[in-house]
């Protein structure tokens, strides 16, 4: 690898990255730069085609839907939920999952047992399903929709840091720290947590778009959020309906939702990278 | 005076009740070089490890005394006993590409325990470590002390890890297979390092080793391990004129010599190897009884 490359500085990083600010300063900003308002029906507008084809309005750029809504504007609002979702989930999922694994993989013995058979039984229900069934008994709405997707994949970060700590506390410098005369949590927290942070960065990446995925799921079968606001899932589900009459509806959410989560994996195998002191 | 480190009777066992460690007892005078010799699987590494309480979880002691400075580590509450280790004691590992911590750089590892666990300050750590780093000949302390282990060269990192033992004074070092790991032009610098520090600092070492060439180097004393039991101890030099029990002899036989280096390796006799099987199978067979 050539300097730069190891610096971080490669096109994966600055494709994903960039993307990524992009779509999330669009959705930070969205009252300033979306175009239209994104609830502003307008029936003499019904099924404009994107910009580049017979038929366009200049201010839609990729056109409406049949109720004559602007889709970027919506796509702009829908990203909102999407970032909201992604980070707070992913967070929540990621505390509680690298936490019990660092300390299952670290203790070992009981703690180990205790949890990886919860993790295990856990992972024996369908995801997708697990998430609508406890959006189901949660209501809808945006705070249960979190929860939901953090209940669901804390797995995931506890599987993974396991293994890693259990790996890191086999290491002679652990034992090192034990003669020395350090607790077991700080030697947890000094010597192995740092070595497990560039997984803990990857995954929770990575979660990031596993959480829009599973908001879109949700929102396409109608139980994400119940109100009015656009979601990616629910302009798909919309987009669904009119594919031969106007495919934009259904495609451009899809290249958004593909292109964030894509996005979120480069940008998270590119931090792991960059975090890793070895590789670095 | 009080030995700075006594063994009595020391039997560690296995869960399926196999002995690992076999009343092993010996001893290390203050500032003295004791050696630990033995084949791998001798029970080496694991004395080591019992006397600084990092003993895997599998491995059970039964019976027997550890004193360190006259204090009995099995009487000790674990914290006192993890406080007194981690003040008196140290160890230099067997690979320095493990031992240190690949996350974080040199210089806070190294201050870290000096700060954290004795209560120095940093500068005082920071001054402590950057002479000692100088007693191990590493001529460009910035550098290393701003360096993440992977950026350093085996025989470095091993210099650090020496510097690291030896930073806190303390009275016994266990050092176990310091030399295994690293190249054989290496091995000899490190070797010498070690002996150079020990004299200066006067440290009483543990020294674990299957290499004889390094206990005639090196040691005082020797100890000679077979499946977990003493053997044979002596001075040093008094082994290598007369080494009394036969399979302190084969060791020796099957020890290859520079000058003829076309003779072909010789194994340990298997007549003498016979011979400890039995002996090691009566006093297992008399240790039982009392132990039910």
């Amino acid at each position: 690898m050539d300097r730069a490359s190891r610096r971080g500085l490669s096109p994966r990083l600055w494709l994903a990255g960039g993307w990524l600010l992009l779509a999330l300063l669009a959705a930070i900003f969205a009252p300033l730069v979306a175009p239209q308002d994104p609830l502003a029906q307008d029936l003499m507008l019904e099924r404009l085609p994107p910009f580049w084809l017979d038929g366009a309005e200049p201010g839609y750029w990729l056109g409406t839907d049949s109720l004559g809504r602007d889709l970027l504007s919506r796509l702009i609002f829908g990203g909102r939920i999407a970032f909201i979702v992604a980070f707070a989930a992913a967070i929540a999922a990621c505390l509680v999952g690298s936490t019990l694994g660092l300390i299952a993989g670290y203790f070992g013995g009981w703690a180990d047992r205790i949890i990886s058979r919860i993790v295990d039984i856990w992972m024996a229900f369908p995801p997708v399903l697990f998430a609508i069934l406890l959006v189901a008994v949660l209501g809808t709405g945006l705070s249960s929709v979190i929860l939901a997707i953090a209940i669901i994949d804390w797995t995931r970060f506890c599987r993974v840091i396991r293994a890693e700590a259990m790996g890191q506390s086999r290491m002679d410098y652990v034992e090192n720290a034990r003669i020395a005369g350090y607790g077991r949590i700080g030697i947890m927290l000094r010597e192995v947590l740092p070595n497990v942070v560039p997984s803990i960065v990857a995954l929770l990446s990575l979660e990031m778009g596993i959480a829009v995925i599973v908001e879109a799921i949700l929102s396409f079968v109608n139980l994400s959020i119940s109100t009015d606001d656009p979601t990616w899932g629910s302009i798909i589900a919309e987009g669904r309906l009119s594919i031969h009459q106007a495919w934009w509806v259904l495609v451009f959410p899809l290249i958004t939702l593909i292109l964030t989560v894509l996005s979120f994996s480069q940008f998270g195998e590119a931090l792991k990278t960059r975090f890793d002191p070895v590789l670095r | 005076m009080s030995a700075c480190l006594d063994i009595a009777n020391l039997s560690a066992v296995l869960p399926n009740g196999q002995r690992v460690l076999r009343s092993v007892s010996l001893s290390v005078q203050p500032g003295e070089v004791r050696a630990l010799v033995g084949e791998s699987g001798a029970g080496k590494t694991m004395i080591g490890k019992a006397v600084l309480g990092v003993l895997p979880s599998s491995v059970r002691i039964v019976e027997g005394d550890m004193r360190l400075e006259g204090e009995d580590l099995g009487r000790l509450q674990p914290k006192a006993r993890r406080t007194l280790i981690g003040a008196r004691t140290a160890l230099i590992p067997q690979d320095p590409l493990t031992a240190l911590n690949p996350s974080r750089r040199i210089g806070p590892q190294m201050t870290d325990r000096l700060v954290r666990i004795l209560g120095w300050s940093g500068e005082k750590a920071d001054t402590r470590i950057r002479q000692l780093l100088d007693e191990v000949q590493i001529r460009d302390p910035d550098r290393v002390l701003k360096s993440y282990p992977h950026e350093l060269s085996g025989g470095m990192r091993q210099r650090v890890l020496i510097a690291a033992a030896f930073a806190a004074e303390p009275r016994l070092i266990v050092a176990d297979e310091p030399t295994t790991a690293l190249d054989v032009t290496v091995q000899k610098q490190i070797l010498r390092l070690i002996a150079a520090l020990q004299r200066e600092h006067g440290t009483a070492i543990l020294f674990v080793t299957h290499d004889l060439g390094v206990v005639a180097k090196i040691s005082q004393k020797v100890s000679v391990l077979y499946a977990g039991k003493v053997v044979e101890e002596a001075d040093t030099a008094a082994l290598f004129a007369a080494p009394q029990h036969p399979y302190t002899r084969a060791l020796m036989a099957a020890t290859p010599r520079y000058t003829d280096p076309f003779a072909s390796l010789k194994p340990v006799d298997e007549a003498v190897l016979a011979g400890l099987a039995a002996e090691i199978a009566s006093a297992d067979q008399a240790w039982r009884r009392p132990h039910g």
